[in-house]
């Protein structure tokens, strides 16, 4: 065998092999192929599958509740941080107000001003709230704490009752104010090398100096508050 | 007679050597008394550690940093969140070097504080639009083909407190959301062949096993590209503070995203516009629209020094030294301006350069006293140029908190100290 006919068989023989022995190629594997693990069954799904949709509401459980009991159960689980009416505590979220700011220089966006979607309010507090005792709640408490939050927002009326069916059907104020197709790059800087402006117009707008907001960067943590 | 541990003798030896050196050296030991002075052990001395043997092999069964680089540790700012529980911390970029950050540096974003999470009783669960719903356990996922690959992950809301103007003095502070590691896992591609897609599939859920169960929608597209479910961070397993035992990784999509503490992937036909797409993660235009779904962190770079921490000592020849990256590939050059961007100078690239991935660079520079504006400008490889403040404050406005990727500028002074700065 002449040498150059050798070096292309030691070239193919690995793909010879791979292909004959080890054919594992992932990307284009069959469901089931590895086989590992085991099938999670109804149930085992029902107890993790608390998704729900924003939008349209789809994982919403059954259950409703009202924006009295609601008020009921605010005060008892949200109010040491939120407020009695949302308005926050501390630097914890507003959940309400701020309407007519969002193109102001100092907008406040909360779930009445900002927030696009009712069911949203019902996926989160149930997935995550009170923060300090989560996943405490029952369904119908949350449907009643997300009336009672809709309601002092003015954007249902006092008897409204939150359910799988009504909170779909909730127009947020802001919900036509997204875009959801990310538009970038929106900026066309140019990479100029030289002379790219004029000097005289380089001017410091701003400084961080002096502003008493920088934690200090060594020694121990910083605690400063109050900002 | 008593045994004695390593460190015993240790200490032992050490404190005989200062006695003999008390006598030996007299005067000079009173300066030891006061505090060490910094060249006491300098030649024609020889310093202490030569003097004796140290402690021995596992002394340290797990290794830790230098007693003297304890100032080298991640930091909050107290001031900006209600709770240590829902905040960030920031990675000091000052003091690192190369594009691998320590597992210990890396910066941590919680929004229900740090899971601790027994990986026996970790399952993560894939379901919805799929032909095998499957759960499966740790060692199940290990069992997978298994990748290892270097990204950066960054928080979208890194430098989110510069965009009306200067506020944090630190480059901790004003860009430490940001960190780079060597990730190991199989690819989330691997798993949803294995669980089979529906036709209709289009989108999936990720969601995580802390007390906020944090989601996110990710389009189908990108989890069949690149995106990892990963267990090892840079050679070891994830950190707690990472995810551990398991997180999604999504690269050089904002961090946010590549969700910690992975439990369950539900694949659907549309998005779930969960909290954290809704009212987070959404950025806030000028006139009072807001933007969703914008992953992607687009080419950002830094220099990392001087900064506000390293200031320079003296007039003299400097090695300016800086990251960049971009979460559309590759870096293609980096620019430094001395002067506040009238010119600029090509730095030179270090390898390796990988996609997705922070890239070092460096530019000798000799300063000569005077006030200078420094900054650098990342151009990626789809030929985007990283913009200043002013262009994205033009376009954007004020108020959108995240993917604030604008140039920075350092401000040295006379004295060699360096402040944030930005220019109109």
């Amino acid at each position: 065998m002449s040498s150059s006919a050798n070096r292309r068989l030691r070239a193919v023989l690995p793909l010879v092999c791979a292909a004959t022995f080890f054919a594992v190629d992932a990307d284009a594997a069959d469901p089931g192929y590895f086989g590992y693990g085991k099938p999670a069954t109804p149930a085992e799904i029902a107890g993790w599958n608390i998704d729900v949709h924003g939008q349209d509401g789809i994982g919403l459980p059954a259950g409703k509740g009202t924006v009295d009991h609601g008020a009921d159960v605010f005060a008892q689980a949200c109010a040491a941080c939120h407020g009695t009416f949302g308005e926050g505590e501390g630097r914890y979220p507003k959940l309400m107000g701020g309407e007519h700011t969002l193109a102001g220089d100092r907008p406040e966006p909360s779930v009445g001003s900002y927030w696009p979607y009712a069911p949203t309010l019902f996926d989160y507090i149930n997935r995550a709230m009170p923060f300090s005792a989560p996943h405490t709640l029952s369904a119908a408490d949350v449907y009643a704490v997300v009336a009672y939050i809709l309601n002092f927002n003015n954007i249902v009326p006092s008897n409204f009752v939150a359910d799988q069916n009504s909170l779909p059907k909730v127009k947020m104020p802001n919900r036509d104010n997204f875009s959801w197709q990310d538009p970038r790059p929106d900026t066309a800087a140019k990479e100029c090398m030289k002379d790219c402006i004029d000097p005289q117009a380089v001017k410091i707008i701003s400084s961080a100096e002096g502003k008493d907001l920088t934690p200090r960067t060594t020694g121990p943590l910083d605690t400063m508050t109050g900002k | 007679m008593a045994r004695f541990s390593g460190q015993q003798i240790w200490r032992n030896s050490r404190r005989s050597f200062l006695r003999f050196g008390a006598a030996a050296a007299g005067g000079a030991v009173l300066v030891r008394t006061g505090g060490a002075a910094a060249d006491e052990s300098s030649p024609p001395a020889d310093p202490d550690w030569t003097q004796a043997a140290g402690p021995g092999v596992v002394d340290r069964p797990y290794g830790k940093p230098s007693e003297f680089e304890k100032d080298v540790i991640r930091r909050d700012v107290p001031w900006l969140t209600a709770t240590q529980q829902s905040s960030v911390s920031f990675t000091p970029l000052q003091s690192l070097d190369g594009i691998i950050t320590p597992n210990g540096l890396f910066f941590e974003r919680y929004h229900a504080g740090r899971a601790d999470v027994d990986p026996r009783q970790h399952r993560l669960m894939i379901h919805g639009l799929v032909e095998r719903p499957l759960i499966l356990t740790m060692d199940d996922i290990m069992r997978f083909p298994s990748v290892s690959r270097i990204h950066f992950i960054e928080c979208p809301a890194n430098g989110g407190m510069e965009w009306r103007e200067a506020q944090l003095n630190s480059l901790q502070f004003t860009h430490g959301m940001l960190s780079c590691a060597e990730w190991t896992g199989v690819k989330l591609s691997t798993l949803l062949d294995e669980v089979g897609l529906k036709k209709e599939a289009k989108w999936v859920m990720v969601e995580g096993a802390d007390a906020a169960r944090m989601n996110r929608s990710l389009p189908l597209e990108k989890c069949l590209d690149d995106c990892l479910v990963v267990y090892g961070q840079n050679g070891e397993a994830l950190r707690p503070e990472q995810g551990y035992p398991l997180r999604l990784l999504v690269p050089g999509w904002e961090g946010n995203v590549s969700v910690k503490w992975l439990r369950r992937i539900k694949i659907g036909d549309e998005p779930w516009f969960s909290r954290e797409e809704t009212s987070k993660y959404t950025e806030l235009m000028a006139d009072g629209k807001a933007r969703g779904f914008t992953w992607v962190n687009e080419a950002k770079s830094v220099i990392t020094f001087p900064c506000p921490e390293k200031p320079v000592a003296a007039p003299g020849l400097y090695e300016i030294r800086g990251l960049a990256w971009t979460g559309r590939g590759k870096v293609k050059a980096v620019d430094v301006s001395f002067d506040g961007g009238v010119n600029w100078h090509s730095a030179k690239l270090q390898e390796p350069i990988l996609s997705k991935a922070l890239t070092r660079f460096t530019i000798p520079w000799r300063w000569d006293g005077q006030p200078a504006l420094l900054e650098s400008r990342v151009v990626d490889e789809t030929g985007f140029v990283q913009p200043t403040i002013a262009q994205l404050r033009q376009v954007r406005g004020s108020n959108p908190i995240y993917h604030n990727n604008s140039i920075q500028t350092w401000q040295v002074k006379p004295d060699g100290k360096v402040y944030d700065v930005q220019l109109g």
